[in-house]
């Protein structure tokens, strides 16, 4: 049991598993889930630092075959498993973020078991998505993410909630559904699923085939179709429909999980399918493909800011703002495999499209737990209610200030650090539309972060009287910046201070809210460490 | 090739593009729920066609293979996913009609035109 290689197995099997467990032990006894979440995660976090530990430190790729069916002629017969630098650095997000949504969803529930179960499934599709080296395998995790995240958005049985996860179930199946198709397209083209195996026939590096396929309709076709399936999952404009509805009536823990890691799923899905499967010199055979990349998503950036902009509630700013950070990653991706890209603007674009995903993943989900705490301690639910909070409500108030600044790309935060790699990649391979999009999506991003600055810390609570508010709102403009210029530590030492006085959040919650404002800042300073940990994968994929 | 010919030997695929098209079409325009889920339904069911067409093999038996030779078998592997996707496609109707249920019981329509309706006067 000491073999590295079934530590993917594990970290898939294990929540699937425990998932079952949960709904079990619910039936003998309920609120047992929330333990049974716990135990799983922290052995999944065993699992993770063991398998990262191997690939970071020396083992390279961990490559592990389900059922050992071995690879006659050199083509795998059965599911490959496959650990490389970019999968173990999301399995880390996934279980930093599962155990952080866990450490809120014990105030703020869901409670019951079922919930649990659901969060545990989805946990393990995720993993599954992350992890899978099979193209058809791809698609039957991404469909348990899917599944999972419907019931999670109607969990709290609200009919708002209800009738926005059928508006996710049936855009995201039909995404799904597309997916399906592109891999049918090219399952015929070249007979394989296997990711590995799939790049080297479509290469012309396989004896059943002559010569490269990238120009093939079929293998076209295929690419169009999962590039607009994943996309739907990802939520990139203007497939991005079901999105904002989602997010806004899901409950709060729910929000927060699922704007961290179910369209990062998508995005990341993309990323490794163009990288590792159609790599860049199919983008070099059919450049058409890369400009339709790179120009929907910067269309995704822009609209998604403009969108964000112009929303009341905050939910729905921030499930907007998604779209457009995803668009971003997206862009990355597809100048990484820009026929344009020099090797050197290739390698920028890489770690800033994974340098982002990270990134967004740990801002957005603190962003919505901050929004959870705020509508909790204040009953605030749209921009207006946040008015004068940032005195009330310091600590949640001060969080969300620290988030935001780092979604805008104000450094040292990682929300700079990716947003900079992704603009040096633009500019290197000279894609300057992407460029200015970049920078018009970070004026929009500002527009909207401002909106929340201002409201938190110099509007005046409407209901306070006049007098004394200027006043009010002055000490709490200091406040606040102290915060959001200490980061993390101001926010350590709140955490003991606010305990008492603010009712409504718990300590689950403000720990998380102190580990995103941390992450969000402490990776910004990561820049170095991220490129070199990423770098036999980059080197794989730019050659 | 003729289209007498496409019918005559690829008539699968066409019926794959008719289910997938028609399948699309009622997913988008019909207004009600119910019907949304079948659309969707068809549209999988117009893939799996897809994936079992290409597995033929003319002349091919079923894969069932007793010692050796025998040949020639239809492709197995399409056969699987399919198997895979058709529980894929269970569950996600299950789950789909459940969020129905859950709204006709708070609202009482499934048509979503009165859906829409009903919540922007409430």
């Amino acid at each position: 049991m000491s073999d590295v290689s079934l530590a993917p197995v594990g970290l898939i099997v294990l929540p699937l598993i425990a998932a079952a467990v949960a709904l079990a032990a619910g039936v003998a006894r309920e609120r047992t889930g929330w333990a049974i979440a716990v135990a799983t995660l922290l052995a999944e976090g065993g699992l993770a630092a063991w398998l990262a530990n191997a690939v970071y430190r020396g083992r390279g790729e961990i490559l592990h075959e389900l059922g050992d069916y071995g690879r006659p002629e050199e083509f795998a017969v059965g599911i490959e498993l496959v650990a490389d630098e970019l999968s173990a650095i999301v399995v880390l997000l996934i279980v930093v973020v599962s155990l952080g949504v866990l450490a809120v969803a014990r105030s703020t529930g869901p409670r019951g078991n079922a919930f649990f179960g659901a969060f545990l499934l989805l946990n393990g599709g995720l993993m599954g998505v992350v992890l899978t080296g099979d193209v058809f395998n791809l698609f039957v995790f991404l469909e348990i993410v899917g599944l999972a995240t419907y019931a999670l958005v109607a969990s709290d049985r609200r009919p708002d909630a209800a009738v926005a996860a059928l508006k996710y179930l049936i855009v995201g199946t039909t995404g799904a559904s597309l997916y399906l198709l592109g891999v049918g397209y090219l399952f015929m083209a070249t007979g394989t699923l296997n990711m590995a195996d799939l790049a080297a026939a479509l290469a012309g590096n396989a004896a059943f085939v002559d010569g490269p396929l990238y120009t093939n309709t079929l293998v076209v076709a295929g690419f169009a179709f999962i590039a607009v399936g994943l996309f739907v999952k990802a939520a990139i404009y203007p497939l991005h429909a079901w999105q904002p509805d989602a997010y806004a009536e899901a409950p709060d823990a729910v929000t927060a999980y699922i704007s961290a890691l179910v369209s990062t799923a998508g995005a990341y899905a993309f990323a490794r399918i163009a990288f590792d499967v159609f790599t860049p010199a199919f983008f070099e055979a059919v450049p058409a493909a890369a400009w339709a990349v790179v120009t929907l998503a910067s269309v995704s950036v822009v609209a998604g800011s403009t969108l964000a902009v112009t929303q009341t509630r905050i939910k729905r700013v921030f499930a907007y703002s998604s779209v457009s950070q995803f668009g971003l990653v997206v862009a990355a991706v597809g100048i990484a495999v820009h026929p344009a890209a020099s090797p050197d603007a290739a390698r920028l674009a890489i770690v800033g499209a994974v340098v982002h995903l990270i990134g967004h993943g740990v801002i957005k989900g603190g962003l919505f737990v901050a929004a959870a705490g705020l509508a909790r301690t204040a009953g605030a639910r749209t921009l207006d209610e946040l008015s004068g909070l940032g005195r009330e409500a310091p600590f949640q108030s001060g969080a969300m200030a620290v988030l935001a600044l780092s979604l805008v790309g104000v450094p040292p935060t990682v929300g700079f650090l990716g947003k900079f790699y992704i603009a040096l990649g633009a500019v290197e391979a000279g894609i300057w539309p992407v460029a200015a999009v970049i920078l018009l999506s970070t004026v929009l991003t500002l527009a909207y972060a401002a909106r929340f600055l201002e409201r938190l810390y110099f509007t005046p609570r409407s209901a306070a009287p006049s007098a004394g508010a200027d006043a009010a709102a002055g000490v709490a403009a200091d406040g606040g910046e102290n915060t959001a210029a200490d980061g993390g530590d101001a926010g350590v030492d709140a955490v003991e201070q606010d305990v008492a006085d603010a009712p409504g959040a718990s300590l689950g919650l403000k720990l998380a809210l102190v580990g995103a404002a941390l992450l969000a800042v402490v990776l910004g300073f990561a820049g170095v460490e991220f490129a070199d940990a990423l770098e036999p994968f980059v080197t794989e994929v730019v050659r | 090739m003729t289209l007498i010919d496409l019918l005559a030997t690829r008539y699968a695929y066409v019926l794959f593009a008719l289910l997938v098209g028609t399948g699309l079409y009622m997913v988008v325009s019909s207004p009600n729920l119910v019907k949304k889920v079948i659309g969707l339904n068809l549209f999988q069911t117009g893939l799996f066609l897809f994936f079992i067409a290409s597995a033929y093999v003319e002349g091919g038996s079923t894969a069932v293979i007793h010692g050796e030779g025998g040949g020639p078998y239809v492709s197995p592997l399409p056969q699987v996913l399919v198997l895979t996707a058709i529980v894929v496609g269970v569950a996600l109707t299950a789950v789909a009609l459940a969020l129905i249920v859950r709204i006709y019981s708070e609202y009482g329509t499934l048509r979503e035109d009165v859906l829409r309706e009903v919540r922007a006067d409430e």
